[in-house]
């Protein structure tokens, strides 16, 4: 299955990544190379077999609906680029 | 000192043949004389280590000790570290302090031991080479022309060039058993659900789970026997009662069940490695285990399988680095789009780029149905195969891996690159416990066997491999001139 630089530069834009223009041939090229290489799962006959999400198919364990974490804004804030009055600064959407 | 066992370094600690602090400083020395050569360390962190031996010794003399107390361990740069630098090998994170710590790393800590420091990584865990870190490759101790096998690079380098006896490393697809394997080393992948993961950084959620990077098998069990068990901050972790690993070691292996897959074994595997691997289920035949042929007619599609979920898994994990909360930022965006393209455009190396795009491509709507859940039905086929065979035997045996490690100078393939998995794959498939263990050598270089086990049944793993290592001496095998 062949991606071509559109569809990479199609995949740039869903995945937010900046990409240099003379780079998109070399990416379509390796991501073509991985997609050929996954090809053969298609061949494979599952006969109405379940889609299996996670390796652990147990019911998820509930707790009591209370309060059980602290507020840590502060901290976790602390290492952000940039924050102000317990925000996160980005630049302007809305003028 | 650096050429004890964790198991050897306990017991000298107990019996005051050295202290934590003389064993700390030995090994601090030790990084400090050879680790510019191997990169196998991000951060070394001198002064915590040296404070946490002095802790140990204190403790050791008011009689509160533990089988961990004072003994010197490594860390991979994945499992956050609380007011260290936690880099995940990526320039993403190169300035994020973790704010907390891992529950693996607290246990550890909690325990008395002591940390080194961080050890090198590929980016994110994305590739398995030992190349992507964005601090430099990480050297093979063994060959310095060859990769040294990852993701968990440094983790093995440290331990088999002696700068510490043991490591903590996470395991998404082989990227622990992988570089224990090319290092000579043992390497033990938790079942899913044995080890919170909580402050484990994610690549691809339905697959990661924490080990160790040992000598031996009795040093991964001492290891586990600590880390393992309940914790409510990981909603996949497991409140099954931990076995007690140590106990269990010397059980003779007189009838257990030991399966083979010949198909693994076919003209794709070295034929010296596949030698290799038959010579140590022969081993332990002679210990008293029964050879089995079984069928895993699925196996073949563990690598299409892995690329398609996992990198599905890893673009959605990777979302997070968005350039807003944490992490890299590009400088002077010029609006929001500017910020998140830049950001992650200038800050996530190629191969984490590649698996991000890689694994939207399998998640858009027009491959998600042939492709992403295609492959979650394969997956399990693969793991109802496993199930089977478990209904036969006790234990599984493959290659690890089948090929030796690359030249570090060849240009990279990075699907050939990363499909040197597929055998470690089928436990991270299936939630499985995995372990590698060195079985021989090629040209000098170790080659590794990889027994897997049902679900939680690691004492199993452990016993069959710490009784091949009393009758075998691969594990003590070092690399010159460390």
């Amino acid at each position: 299955m062949a991606l071509t630089s559109s569809d990479v530069q199609t995949l740039a834009h869903l995945t937010q990544i900046r990409l240099e223009p003379d780079s998109l041939n070399d990416l379509a090229c390796t991501l073509s190379q991985f997609a050929d290489a996954a090809e053969s799962i298609r061949e494979i006959a599952t006969n109405g077999s379940e889609p299996l999400i996670s390796p652990l198919e147990i019911t998820q364990r509930l707790r009591a609906d209370t309060v059980s974490e602290e507020n840590l804004r502060e901290l976790y804030q602390s290492i952000a680029p940039a924050t102000e009055d317990g925000l996160y600064l980005v630049p302007k959407v809305l003028d | 000192m650096h050429q004890q066992t964790l198991a050897q370094q306990s017991q000298a600690l107990a019996k005051g043949d050295y202290s934590a602090r003389e064993l700390t400083s030995h090994y601090l020395q030790r990084i400090e004389q050879f680790d510019s050569q191997l990169n196998s360390f991000i951060a070394v962190t001198t002064e915590q280590a040296l404070a946490q031996a002095d802790a140990a010794d204190a403790a050791r003399k008011s009689g509160t000790v533990t089988s961990l107390t004072g003994v010197p361990l490594a860390h991979q740069d994945v499992f956050c570290s609380q007011g260290t630098r936690t880099s995940c090998g990526s320039k993403m994170l190169d300035n994020f302090i973790a704010p907390y710590n891992a529950h693996l790393l607290e246990q550890l800590q909690l325990a008395g031991s002591v940390s080194l420091g961080k050890t090198n990584m590929d980016e994110f865990a994305m590739t398995a080479t030992g190349q992507s870190s964005f601090y430099g490759p990480t050297s093979n101790p063994w060959d310095a022309l060859r990769i040294s096998g990852g993701a968990a690079s440094g983790s093995a380098v440290a331990v088999a060039a002696g700068l510490v006896a043991a490591s903590t490393a996470c395991d998404t697809f082989g990227d622990l058993r992988l570089p224990a394997a090319h290092n000579g080393l043992t390497g033990l992948k938790a079942s899913y659900g044995r080890i919170s993961r909580f402050g484990m950084t994610a690549n691809a959620s339905s697959f990661d789970q924490a080990g160790f990077i040992t000598r031996t098998a009795e040093d991964a069990a001492l290891l586990l026997q600590v880390a393992a068990g309940f914790d409510t901050r990981d909603s996949t972790c497991s409140q099954d009662t931990v076995a007690d690993y140590n106990s269990s070691l010397n059980q003779p292996l007189s009838g257990l069940r030991i399966g083979i897959a010949r198909c693994l074994f076919d003209a794709s595997v070295d034929s010296r490695i596949a030698d290799l691997v038959l010579a140590s289920a022969g081993q332990l035949q002679q210990l008293g285990a029964i050879l089995i042929d079984i069928e895993l007619p699925h196996s073949a599609q563990s690598m299409a399988c892995a690329s398609i979920i996992g990198s599905g898994e890893a673009s959605t994990n990777m979302s997070r680095f968005d350039g807003v909360r944490f992490g890299y930022r590009c400088a002077d965006p010029a609006d929001l789009d500017d910020l998140y393209q830049r950001s992650r455009g200038e800050a996530f190396g190629p191969a984490v780029q590649q698996r991000i795009m890689l694994g939207t491509h399998f998640l858009s709507a027009n491959q998600y149905e042939d492709y992403y859940v295609q492959a979650q039905r394969v997956r399990r086929l693969i793991k109802q195969d496993l199930t089977s065979a478990f209904g036969q035997v006790d234990l599984i045996l493959t290659p690890v891996t089948a090929a030796l490690p690359r030249t570090a100078s060849k240009t990279a393939d990075p699907v050939s690159d990363w499909s040197c998995q597929r055998y470690t794959a089928l436990a991270n498939l299936a939630g499985l416990p995995a372990l590698s263990m060195p079985c021989g050598q090629v040209d000098g270089l170790p080659v590794g066997t990889q027994l897997l086990a049902p679900w939680l049944q690691e004492a199993r793993l452990l016993n069959a491999a710490h009784q091949y290592q009393q009758a075998t001496d691969w594990h003590h095998s070092r690399p010159n001139g460390f």
